[in-house]
């Protein structure tokens, strides 16, 4: 049975793409399932649907790939779920920071120990916005108008990295700020356009349209070294021409991200495999198009360096939410 | 007109014959989607999503919303055929739709409600058309108050509705609250009311209770009366559309009066369930005589449907112009026009001109085409009540476990409807009135995270609500609206004790 199922699609790889498809210990028998821990129309889930179209367009695994939306619990329901499929080296988890905020607020117990960790995709980047209107067209005046006036921050999600942040810069500069939490950055966006609210730490994907048609201004990234980019977004100013916030005299570095993990108790033929298949995904111009359009921090990170990164980013975010008294009961 | 040049640019785009048959399968498509409850608009372009990364994005949209298109469509039938909504936003095409049915004038129902989602649609998409930058100007202007007050509004319309005691009616409502609490509270990103469970944490998702407290205990209640069902009479020949569209000019003003509420709630953007919600309740609370809604009138139909294909179509606009989604399909759609390497907000209509005229005219063409398809089916749709209802009963009854399972790709919630399927036959039996709670549970999350968002941002004064004329506008309707009933009897009583002195 298993011959003959298996015969066919190996006669067809072998014609079609000897290259891809040759020395390959392991590969999936089964459908791949991505667990995206979060909604649809999301960056997780934006970020997960992209890998699963050039993995069909590029035809790099012969096996489909399916994703599937675990939002249940600030996301907590995906990663029980792929922490819960032990060994069964069909199912990978895509996560963004809730992998650390979650079980911290919600006391559900997991951790990135749980799970096989595969590869850092990206990081994310955030900036700080103000409507385009604003006095303020630096971080500095911006953060001296804070002190005499309470700033209304709008983010996505509550106790999540666009909180994280905003607690970060409240202890930078020592002003309060009112943080309102919404469904998604686009919403965010939108109420920042509007004037609803006086500013956000929107991902440059989510806010580009505005700044580029004018109605929202970037004051800094919360990054260690500028944006990279060429060549101008709106008429006078591109992605690198924004400062970092530390050279604008905020010492606030936050990054999210990216990354694909794997059940528990994963060999490493298997490991191997999706490591291996992620870097051609990464390799392919619809993922360079993507990180150049979203502004994307294009880090890559595996094996030893990925844990010792996740290891450190765990510690950071456990002391954040502490001191923002964040932690939930059981955390 | 410079819109009128860019759009018959937009047609030249769709009347390419690969994106007309990408149309016609769209619709096609999304008319299935649309009859399977629990399989929404929204997870199905979610599964067809990468399909379309091979396309030019103009195809791919153009099939992608012609798939949302036939699931508004399609979204009515079994909610008039089975008391089933297959969508969210037709569960207020239950309230007249299926009673129409039991009287064997499924056909008529079908016909009114595909024909008013067809209008409901034009009226939307004329607005796109025309509006667009200013539409998207007034959306901006609703922040968390603002939202909230519209949330009021909806509530306000459809107070009162309800047949029966009131008491009743507020204890349905108070369930509904209680149940959309349940999961993630979106404020302060901390669990409620889950007790430690897992399948709890999703959240009480309110297509699966609609299709327990609807679909399932609709089948209980047929069985107990000896499976018997009364629509097996309906008329199969298609001389029963031409009948219904003779009857249908005169309520032209009611359907421009849903239509101006659909707008208006996919642009805000509340979406389409509550506007086919307020829309009915407008439609009832204006009639003269609104004790027979709910019976099997024909506006009962058209009022919910009018308004759901209104708000679903220019839910697209805030997305296209603003890069919000007005809806969760338009959520999906948004990603995908990422995906395309399109930046969805107000630089789009600039630079994608092509992109923008040739959706805007596959709405039109569209929606005309998939009229076309579903009414020329409305015989074999409504042939379908014709077959033995306990062959039927067991195949809606895997419908709807398939249908709960696939809202989250869960097995409790098969487990969470067929409680509600109990739950939804108590009700009935105790003439619990099951809309205020399926309101409730839909409108609940919402209503209650723009209520403290608007508290967190005026510091907890409750004047915010009032801070400007649109959002004390709104409120003030809804209050007035509200309390019209107790007013009005009120002045009622009033006037009975001034005229008893005088006999």
């Amino acid at each position: 049975m298993l011959l003959r199922r298996h015969l066919p699609a190996l006669a067809a790889g072998l014609l079609a793409a000897p290259a891809v498809q040759a020395q390959r210990a392991w590969e999936p028998q089964r459908p791949v399932q991505l667990i995206v821990p979060a909604g649809t129309g999301g960056g997780a889930d934006q970020m997960a649907r992209i890998i699963q179209g050039i993995i069909t367009r590029h035809s790099l695994m012969r096996q489909p790939m399916m994703v599937v939306n675990k939002p249940g619990g600030a996301g907590a329901e995906g990663f029980l779920e792929a922490r819960n499929a032990r060994a069964n080296p069909h199912v990978l988890v895509i996560t963004l920071s809730n992998l650390f905020t979650t079980p911290l607020s919600t006391g559900i117990p997991f951790s990135w120990r749980d799970l096989t960790p595969v590869a850092m995709l990206a990081l994310d980047e955030f900036c700080l916005w103000v409507n385009a209107a604003s006095p303020w067209t630096t971080l500095a005046e911006f953060v001296a108008a804070s002190g005499t006036q309470r700033m209304r921050m709008g983010g996505t999600g509550s106790r999540q990295e666009d909180q994280i942040i905003t607690v970060a810069i409240q202890r930078a500069t020592g002003s309060t700020f009112t943080y309102v939490p919404f469904r998604g950055g686009g919403e965010v966006a939108t109420q920042l356009v509007g004037n609803h609210i006086d500013c956000t730490v929107n991902n440059p994907i989510e806010a580009v349209t505005h700044w580029r048609s004018g109605t929202l201004r970037p004051l800094c990234v919360f990054d260690r070294t500028r944006l990279p980019g060429e060549g101008r977004i709106t008429e006078t100013m591109g992605w690198q021409d924004i400062p970092t916030a530390k050279e604008a005299g905020l010492d606030v570095e936050y990054l999210m991200l990216r990354g694909i993990f794997a059940a528990p108790g994963l060999t490493p033929p298997q490991l191997a495999f999706y490591s291996d298949l992620l870097g051609r995904v990464v390799a392919t111009p619809e993922w360079r198009e993507l990180m150049a359009t979203g502004a994307f921090n294009t880090t890559m990170l595996a094996g030893e360096a990925f844990r010792a990164w996740l290891t450190e980013e765990e510690v950071r975010h456990r002391s954040l939410m502490q001191e923002a008294g964040f932690i939930g009961a059981g955390g | 007109m410079e819109e009128i040049g860019l759009l018959m640019q937009g047609f030249g785009v769709v009347l390419q014959p690969q994106n007309l048959l990408l149309m016609v399968a769209g619709i096609v498509l999304g008319v299935i989607i649309g009859v399977l409850p629990g399989l929404g608009g929204a997870n199905g372009i979610a599964i067809l999503l990468p399909l379309t990364f091979a396309m030019p994005p103009v195809s791919a949209i153009i099939m992608l919303s012609c798939i949302y298109w036939g699931a508004l469509f399609g979204g009515a039938i079994t909610s008039i055929l089975f008391n089933i909504p297959g969508e969210p936003w037709s569960v207020a095409t239950t309230f007249d739709g299926y009673p129409m049915a039991q009287q064997g004038r499924a056909g008529e129902a079908l016909t009114a409600a595909f024909t008013s989602s067809f209008v409901g649609a034009l009226f939307a998409v004329i607005l796109i058309t025309f509006l667009a930058p200013l539409v998207a100007q007034f959306a901006l202007r609703f922040g968390p108050p603002e939202f909230f007050a519209v949330m009021v509004l909806s509530f306000a319309s459809f107070i009162g509705l309800s047949k029966g005691s009131p008491l009743k009616a507020l204890a349905a409502m108070m369930a509904g609250f209680l149940l959309a609490a349940v999961g993630m509270d979106g404020v302060t990103g901390t669990l409620r009311m889950t007790y430690g469970s897992m399948e709890l944490m999703r959240g009480i998702d309110f297509l699966v209770v609609v299709i327990g407290l609807f679909g399932l205990s609709e089948i209980l209640v047929s069985i107990e009366e000896g499976l018997s069902f009364k629509g097996a009479r309906a008329k199969l020949s298609m001389g029963i559309v031409l009948q219904t569209w003779k009857q249908l000019p005169k309520h032209w003003a009611l359907a421009l009066r849903s239509s101006v509420i659909g707008c208006w709630m996919g642009i805000t953007p509340a979406g389409a369930t509550p506007a086919s919600f307020m829309s009915y309740g407008v439609a009832r609370r204006t009639a003269r005589d609104p004790e027979s809604f709910g019976k099997g009138r024909i506006e009962g139909v058209i009022a919910p449907e009018t308004a759901a294909h209104a708000a679903g179509t220019s839910a697209l606009l805030p997305m296209l112009a603003l890069g919000v989604p007005g809806s969760p399909t338009a959520a999906v759609l948004l990603g995908g026009l990422i995906m395309w390497g399109l930046q969805p907000g107000p630089m789009l209509f600039v630079e994608q001109k092509d992109f923008v005229w040739g959706l805007i005219a596959s709405m039109y063409l569209g929606n005309v085409v998939g009229l076309i398809i579903v009414l020329a089916c409305v015989p074999w749709f409504a042939a379908i009540l014709r077959v033995p209802f306990s062959i039927i009963a067991a195949i809606i009854l895997m419908v709807c476990a398939i249908g709960a399972y696939t809202v989250n790709t869960a097995e409790f919630d098969i487990v969470l409807m067929l409680i509600f399927g109990v739950i939804g036959y108590v009700m009935k039996k105790l003439d619990y009135p099951l809309a205020p709670l399926v309101l409730a549970l839909v409108l609940g999350d919402r209503t209650e995270e723009s209520f403290r968002q608007s508290l967190l941002l005026s510091q907890g004064s409750t004047g915010v609500f009032f801070q400007n004329w649109l959002c004390g506008g709104i409120m003030t309707l809804a209050i007035g609206i509200a309390g019209y009933p107790l007013i009005s009897k009120a002045v009622g009583l009033f006037r009975r004790r001034e005229l008893k002195p005088a006999q």
